[in-house]
């Protein structure tokens, strides 16, 4: 725990609906090392973007936290998130953690010229020097690879896709948090575009100190960008570790068939392999380990009990009974 | 170059073809003289980024909107000269597939009432018994099983990718020469896509439909038309043509080089190591305001000024077998090959 800036102990998230209850994270635990860039990979449905939401407690109203502790570890004190007041919710969102979300284009306010969104968010947060704040955005933009005086002085509309997310992770880095959960940073951008995005988070890693979790649907960003990878398959974390292992051998037929369905530009040509059936219902799940219905490697044993996280590898786990049997 | 040139009738064809919007009172070119054959039973893949003219070429070719300028032929004869008979044969003959089957199915009717109406309004089928037979048919097709189950669904009730098929069965029922599939992969979860893909890849084998498959994806491109060819365009101009293997492995046109090393692979050894090809610039200039001469010139690493910033360069052949529209790639070729000629002369 002492070298972990984010502690996630056994978290379960639901929605109420008609039909029955949502279960949308289940008994999710892991760490976020300090320092480290964990990418959460699943599809919709999984349970990612409730998870990234309920990190920093913006769940909408009718979601319930059934149990769990959200541990944020700064400065050798530890806090769960989970029991913060509102007034130090509202400091722990943005000054200790910061989520840029899906959809960069809608996060801005529209009238605001960039520069205002940067002194609002500052002012918010207690912070008044103006001419410091401004000096601050300055070096950010530059970080991010904008124009300064170009962009601050832009309304969003005025600036591309790609441009508004690096914006809003030049504001996410506003206040020197130690960490910042991204949601789908270069989904709905172009390549180049999100070439760029991807080299302006590495440069960003090696600059500042902070630790990253990106949530994603696309594996490509994970070989990319992240120390580790979680990932998910009906609100829980089926497989959890380095991001060579995970990719070289996965130990989850879920993700061993994710990284064969993807193909490459690059290398030789292979057969694509499709996974059979559909996600699972999340609010009728099947019995035993949700991935069975659509699993090779499925058992009798497998219908009846849900495995749980178990050491597969040396920085390598995987909720399978039959991870042995797990090969490429 | 006679690996990159189309069997000699082509069964659709775009010759110089042009298509301007109005935006904002100016014209917008959306494609710029685009030059295209496809032959019969080939898979030929579009891409591009947003904004390069992929999808309105895919909607002329369908017929969907007509060309400013140029001409479409279809077995050879131009659309425009077509009597409306014609007209109606060739839109049968030709379908496309949507990207977002959400929008694209009726919410308010059924699969069955959505799979039979085109069969019953173009005289497919003659009564309702030989319709809900022909739509169990097309149901397998697409391999959506048992289809007595799903016959009378509405589309909210299926899954991304059981829509999909649904729109891809309703492109079959009037039997057509040529498929347009606009990013039909694209909105559907990875662990679906696949079998998307290969249900396509089966269609186009067992049927021998023409593909022509619009993608901003080169990886799904590869995949799906490693057999046939890749046309990469930028700002509404096609700027490389080729068999998908050599445009893939050898790609010559600077934009696609750079498109190719930037793409993020699903392999971490392999994407940490790839070769970049640096931009100057990561602008995408507007579509209202297209640069002078080759319209890839202010981002290019291969800028030359005076020759690339004044005329549009032409497609054409290079030694690696594909066709690219570059001036300076083109004149180093030629150079070179003057070279090798001087030297096997003397």
């Amino acid at each position: 725990m002492t070298n972990a800036a984010l502690v996630v102990d056994d978290l379960w998230v639901e929605y109420p609906a008609r039909r029955g209850v949502v279960k949308a994270v289940r008994g999710v635990s892991f760490e976020l090392r300090r320092g480290e860039t964990l990418a959460l990979i699943g599809e919709s449905g999984s349970g990612k973007t409730t998870l990234g939401l309920t990190l920093v407690r913006l769940l909408p109203k009718v979601a319930r936290i059934k149990h769990g502790r959200i541990l944020f570890q700064s400065d050798g004190k530890t806090t769960d998130v989970l029991t913060l007041s509102a007034e130090s919710l509202r400091q722990f969102r943005w000054r200790d953690c910061a989520m840029v979300f899906q959809g960069a284009q809608n996060a801005l306010n529209p009238v605001l010229r960039i520069e205002s969104q940067f002194l609002d968010t500052a002012k918010a947060h207690g912070l008044t020097d103006v001419a410091q704040i401004k000096e601050r955005a300055i070096e950010l933009m530059k970080m991010v690879q904008l124009d300064p005086a170009r962009v601050l002085s832009s309304y969003p509309h005025e600036l591309s896709g790609g441009m508004r997310q690096r914006v809003l992770i030049a504001l996410g880095l506003l206040l020197k948090p130690q960490i910042i959960i991204l949601d789908e940073p270069t989904t709905a951008l172009d390549i180049l575009t999100q070439r760029s995005i991807i080299d302006v988070l590495r440069k960003l890693k090696t600059q500042l100190d902070f630790s990253l979790i990106f949530i994603s649907h696309d594996l490509s960003l994970a070989a990319e960008l992240a120390d580790r990878v979680a990932t998910l398959y009906a609100g829980t974390i089926v497989e959890i570790g380095n991001v060579f292992d995970i990719f070289s051998h996965p130990s989850h037929p879920y993700t061993l068939a994710l990284t064969r369905s993807v193909p490459t530009v690059m290398g030789e040509m292979h057969e694509l392999a499709s996974i059979p059936g559909s996600p699972p219902d999340l609010i009728d799940l099947p019995e035993g380990c949700a991935f069975h219905p659509r699993c090779p490697f499925s058992t009798r044993e497998c219908q009846i009990e849900e495995p749980t996280l178990e050491t597969v590898g040396q920085d390598q786990q995987a909720a399978c009974w039959h991870w042995r049997d797990v090969k490429p | 170059m006679t690996t990159t040139s189309p069997a000699p009738t082509p069964i659709v064809e775009l010759v110089n073809v042009s298509r301007q919007f109005e935006q904002r009172r100016k014209l917008v070119t959306a494609v710029d003289n685009v030059s295209l054959a496809v032959a019969e039973g080939e898979v030929v893949c579009l891409v591009g980024e947003s904004g390069c003219g992929k999808t309105t070429t895919g909607k002329m070719l369908a017929g969907l909107i007509p060309p400013s300028a140029g001409q479409i032929r279809y077995n050879g004869q131009s659309l425009s000269q077509m009597s409306a008979a014609e007209f109606q044969r060739y839109r049968l003959a030709v379908q496309i597939i949507h990207q977002d089957p959400y929008a694209s199915l009726n919410p308010a009717h059924t699969v069955f009432d959505i799979l039979s109406a085109p069969l019953l309004r173009h005289g497919i089928v003659r009564n309702m018994s030989n319709a809900r037979e022909r739509v169990r048919e097309l149901l397998r097709t697409v391999e959506i099983t048992p289809p007595d189950d799903f016959m009378e669904k509405y589309p909210h009730q299926l899954s991304g990718g059981q829509r999909q098929r649904v729109s891809v069965a309703r492109a079959l029922t009037v039997k057509p020469d040529v498929i347009v599939a606009d990013e039909a992969v694209s909105m559907v979860d990875v662990s679906i896509r696949v079998s998307l893909l290969n249900m396509l890849t089966r269609l186009k084998r067992d049927l021998g439909v023409t593909f022509v498959f619009i993608t901003h994806d080169l990886a799904v491109a590869k995949h799906f038309a490693w057999s046939g060819r890749i046309a990469v365009m930028y700002l509404g101009r096609l700027i490389e043509l080729g068999r998908t293997p050599e445009l893939i492995n050898n790609p010559q046109h600077p934009y696609t080089r750079a498109l190719l090393s930037a793409i993020p692979e699903a392999d971490p050894h392999i994407t940490r190591t790839k070769q970049r090809v640096q931009l100057r610039s990561m602008d995408i200039p507007s579509l209202l305001n297209i640069p002078s001469g080759c319209s890839f010139h202010p981002r290019c690493p291969l800028f030359e000024q005076g020759l690339c910033d004044t005329r549009v360069p032409p497609l054409t052949d290079t030694a690696q077998g594909t066709q690219i529209a570059c001036h300076v790639i083109a004149r180093d070729q030629a150079q070179a090959q003057a070279h090798i000629q001087e030297t096997h002369m003397s």
